[in-house]
Parts: structure tokens; sequence; C-alpha cells
């Protein structure tokens, strides 16, 4: 298969698209937590209690008739071959929970991504949209309206109190997660950073760092989500996120504007070098891969590299993680030739923008 | 410094639980922070789960610790009647059995939910359509009424009182509320 195509077919809405913010702001995303009133939750229902949940799903899905974000189509985790989970929850599609702890799971996807549900998973639906750039109140419309064409169908359990009953009491009220995939490598390199974290968790808010072990943030990516999910409106979660993403926003651009002022040359050298690195490399690792792109992102940002699209970083961070590779390259990989498939998958990815000039 | 948890070996752990930004000290002996699964953040990392560090949340707490031994010198135990689901059994794993262990461990709660949840504990956001309008209307009004509340205690008065309208307007739809009151 070409690379072409393979991107085109591998690449959802939230990562080709633009969005507001999208220099900044990778991607929006809303998860919807919600239980079948009369089943017992994951953690301790029956095979039977499992697969009645699926045949309703399947049953509501071939009965109604909802079609406002395009098709949509029902896969089983037991059907899905190892590699195809694997990307899919690269993709943020899927929980790796639901990929290898859920042996009753399943996931309702649309055609282009931007809606998902996982089935049997900790809680027994989980409604999940996700947008490029900032577009919480969106994504939040969206969920809502999968929620409300689910709840037609079916009883949640939901009592007065608590609201949305949730396998885990850190979910339940809202059963609300809003995230934000922010891309912040001005406040990086000013090192600001450490500074900012502990004032957003003081917030009820909760920063870590994506594809990274630990807090560490592969390619300066952030993901910041509400932590409380009780006792506030959805509304006013989203908003509070909103509300200190927009001052990230702003922070990151003046961190970006004081680097232009300062070392200007620096920060022109540090791009070239790892656009250099990216379009020469033959062998490459996934952290060295994401600082490189997540600099060449930042040089097309701020105008130092002008013939490679935006999402390239989103893309490119994605469509080089192992599953990917694997696929991509249609079976199993070591982890030495997955560095050199990674390299030759940068390289040409970057030289077909080169022929398009 | 004495443990908090036996009172009567000295304490050997000392440290600060922040949730939410909400502290709390902890002083233990060494044989009842193994006990209480606490050293595990000082064994290294093996079994550092979120189950493990909400269990130990919810243990640590005095009030549910209370209702725990009441309830074993009672000797009942609390348990769901439709999942089989008992009070310990899910302070140690942190999860309920279906939805009516809400029901069920209605009293226990409080305290686990407010730690979660930065003091809150109760629902404030969407509400199922089938579950009707009426509570969407008490919602609103008690909303409205904490809003009151805290306009009166900054001496809001013209800003109050206006809000006190709404909320006599508000009540006079809601069903079988016509006595007034809670």
């Amino acid at each position: 298969m070409s690379l072409e195509r393979f991107i085109n077919q591998a690449v959802s809405s939230w990562m080709s698209e633009e969005g507001p913010d999208s220099d900044i702001v990778l991607s929006s995303r809303i998860r919807l937590a919600r239980n079948f009133e009369n089943f017992k939750f994951p953690t301790l229902f029956s095979h039977e209690e499992a697969q009645s949940i699926i045949l309703k799903m399947e049953e509501i899905l071939s009965e109604s008739n909802f079609t406002k974000f395009g098709k949509m189509e029902l896969l089983k985790i037991d059907d899905i071959q190892p590699l195809q989970k694997r990307v899919l929850v690269e993709k943020h599609l899927i929980s790796p929970n639901l990929a290898e702890d859920s042996p009753y799971g399943a996931v309702l996807l649309t055609e282009n991504e931007e809606v998902s549900i996982m089935i049997n998973e900790e809680d027994h639906i989980r409604i999940q949209c996700l947008f490029p750039g900032l577009q919480l109140t969106e994504a939040l419309e969206a969920a809502n309206e999968v929620d409300d064409w689910l709840e037609s169908h079916i009883h949640f359990g939901f009592d007065e109190k608590h609201g949305y009953l949730t396998s885990c009491p850190t979910n339940v009220g809202t059963g609300l997660r809003a995230s934000v995939m922010m891309h912040l490598p001005g406040l990086m390199l000013t090192q600001q950073i450490n500074r900012i974290i502990p004032a957003i968790n003081q917030l009820g808010l909760v920063v870590r760092g994506i594809y990274g072990e630990g807090s560490e943030a592969l390619g300066n990516i952030f993901q910041i989500s509400n932590q409380i999910t009780l006792g506030k409106s959805e509304e006013d979660i989203c908003r509070d996120l909103k509300g200190v993403v927009s001052q990230l926003i702003s922070q990151e651009r003046s961190a970006r504007e004081a680097l232009r002022k300062t070392s200007n040359i620096q920060l022109e050298d540090r791009v070239f070098r790892s656009y250099g690195v990216l379009s020469n490399c033959r062998i490459i690792e996934t952290k060295e891969a994401a600082k490189c792109l997540s600099d060449v992102r930042l040089g097309i940002d701020m105008g130092y590299i002008n013939h490679l699209p935006k999402n390239i970083l989103n893309e490119l961070m994605i469509l080089t993680q192992p599953g990917f590779l694997q696929q991509y390259a249609g079976g199993h990989l070591r982890a030495n030739d997955r560095d050199i498939r990674r390299a030759a998958l940068i390289r040409e990815r970057l030289k077909m923008e080169q022929d398009k000039r | 410094m004495i443990c908090q948890e036996c009172n009567q070996r000295p304490a050997a752990l000392h440290f600060t639980k922040i949730i939410n930004g909400e502290k709390t000290e902890v002083n233990l002996c060494e044989k009842c922070a193994q006990e209480k699964g606490e050293m595990f953040m000082f064994t290294g990392g093996s079994g550092f789960t979120f189950n493990n560090l909400l269990a130990g949340l919810l243990n640590i707490d005095p009030t549910v610790q209370k209702q725990n031994q009441n309830t074993f010198h009672q000797e009942e135990v609390l348990q769901c009647n439709r999942c089989s689901m008992t009070f310990p059994q899910f302070i140690k794993v942190g999860r309920f059995g279906c939805a009516h262990c809400y029901e069920t461990f209605k009293e226990q709660l409080p305290p686990v939910l407010r730690r979660l949840h930065s003091g809150n504990g109760t629902h404030s956001g969407k509400i199922p359509k089938r579950i009707g309008g009426g509570i969407h209307l008490k919602k609103q009004v008690e909303s409205l009424k904490n809003e009151l509340k805290e306009l009166i205690k900054q001496e809001e008065f013209e800003e109050a009182a206006k809000i006190r309208d709404e909320i006599r307007s508000l009540e006079k739809e809601l069903p079988g509320s016509s006595k007034g009151g809670e």
C-alpha cells in the first residue's frame, strides 16, 4: 500500500483537520460514563449480562436511525486482531483497558472516528467525542446528543443525589471527563511549565504528558483534564477547563514571542536541525522522533518552515507509534526494526510534501 | 508521637496526603503502615495502582473506619442485595458492584465522595429526560437559594430580592410544593 493511501485510511478527523487555536491545542475530548440501571457493573457482571448489553446495543443500532455523526459500526474486542487493537488505542479511540482487560468489550465507531462508544469497559457505556482544536463545547454538545439517543433506549443508572452512577466513585455525577491535548514547547523551553503544573493541579485539574511514561511529556504534548465530576454541571466543568486552557494558550504564545525576541537564531537553528534529523535519519526512536516533531511543528507555527502542513505533528506522532508502524509493515516488528521503519516512514512523509512543491 | 492507628507504638511514618488540595496528616507506626498498605509508596513502584491509591484513601478516612468498626462489632456487614458487594469489599477494590450499591451504601458515601470531589456531594449536572421536569425545577430552585444566601451575605439586597421573587415563581410550578418549605 502506498504511504499516502495508508495515511488517508489511518487518520481520524481530529488528526487531519484544523480547529480553533489548533496551533497549540491539538484536540478536545469529552467522555461520558453511563451504566445500565439493572445490570451489575463490568467488574462483577456475568457472561450473560455482558452479552445482553452487547445485544441491546446491536439492537439499538439496527432499529434506530441515528446518523447524525455518520454510519456507525460495532466491533467486538474479541474479533479484532491484536495489532488493530493497538492501533485503535494509539488513535485514542479505545482505552488500553478495553483492549487488554475487557473480555466482553466492544466499541461503536463512526466513520470519521469523531465519536466512539466503548462498551463493557470499566462502565457499561463510555461515550467519547474527539474534536480537533479547542472545541470543548462542540464536543460536549455532540456527546450529549449521543447520550440522549442512547437514553431514549436504555434506562441509565441515575439518582437525584449522586447523578449518573458509575463503577468508580471518581466518575460519579456527570460521568464527564473533559480533556484537552496541548502542544506547549514554548513553556517547556522557557521552563515555565514546572511552575504552571502545580498551579493547575490546585484548581482540581490534572496535567499529564501523553505517550510518555509517568510524568514525562513526550513531544511537549500535555493533556489537561478535570478531576471532579460531582457537584458541578457539565457546562461548568468545561468552562473551567476552557478558562485554564485559554490562559495556557496565551502564556504559550507569549513564551514563543519571548523566544523569538531573545534567541531567534538559536530557535531557528533548533527547528532546522530537527527537520534535518527527521528528513535524513535512518534509525530513530520514539523519543527522539517526538522531540524533533515537536521542534518542527513549532517551526511551522512560528513561520520558520512554510512548506509543511500544520497537522504533521498530530499525524506523525500517531503514525510512528509501534502499532501503526507494524500495521503499515503488515506484521510484527522487533524494536530495532521499528526504529528503522519509523525513520523510513517519516522521511517518506516529508518527501511527499517536498514533491508537492 | 504515637501511631494514630494502634495508639500504642510510636509513629515512624509521617506524611501528608494532598487530594484536590485538601491536606491530611498521617502518622503511623511501621507495623500499621505495612498492614494498611501505605508502605507501597516506599517499597518501589510495584503495585502502585490507582485502585491501591483509592482504597488507601478510603481506608484512611476516620468516618469510614468508624463505620467499618461498628459494623464489625455488630457482626453484620453492610451488603448490597443486588450484587452482594459488601462495604469492606468496596473499600478494598475501590469500585462499586452495581448501580444499587449507591443506595445501599448511601449513609457511608458522603465523606468518601466529598474527599474525591473537593467537598461536593450532590449532583448538579445533566438529568435523564425520563426522570422528568420535577427534578430540573427543584435543582434550579436549590441553586437559586444558594445564590440568594451568597447575595445576602454580601448585603446585595436589591439583587437578592430579584432572586427571591424568581424562586417564588419557580416554586409555584413545582408539583406538590404549594405548602412551601423543603
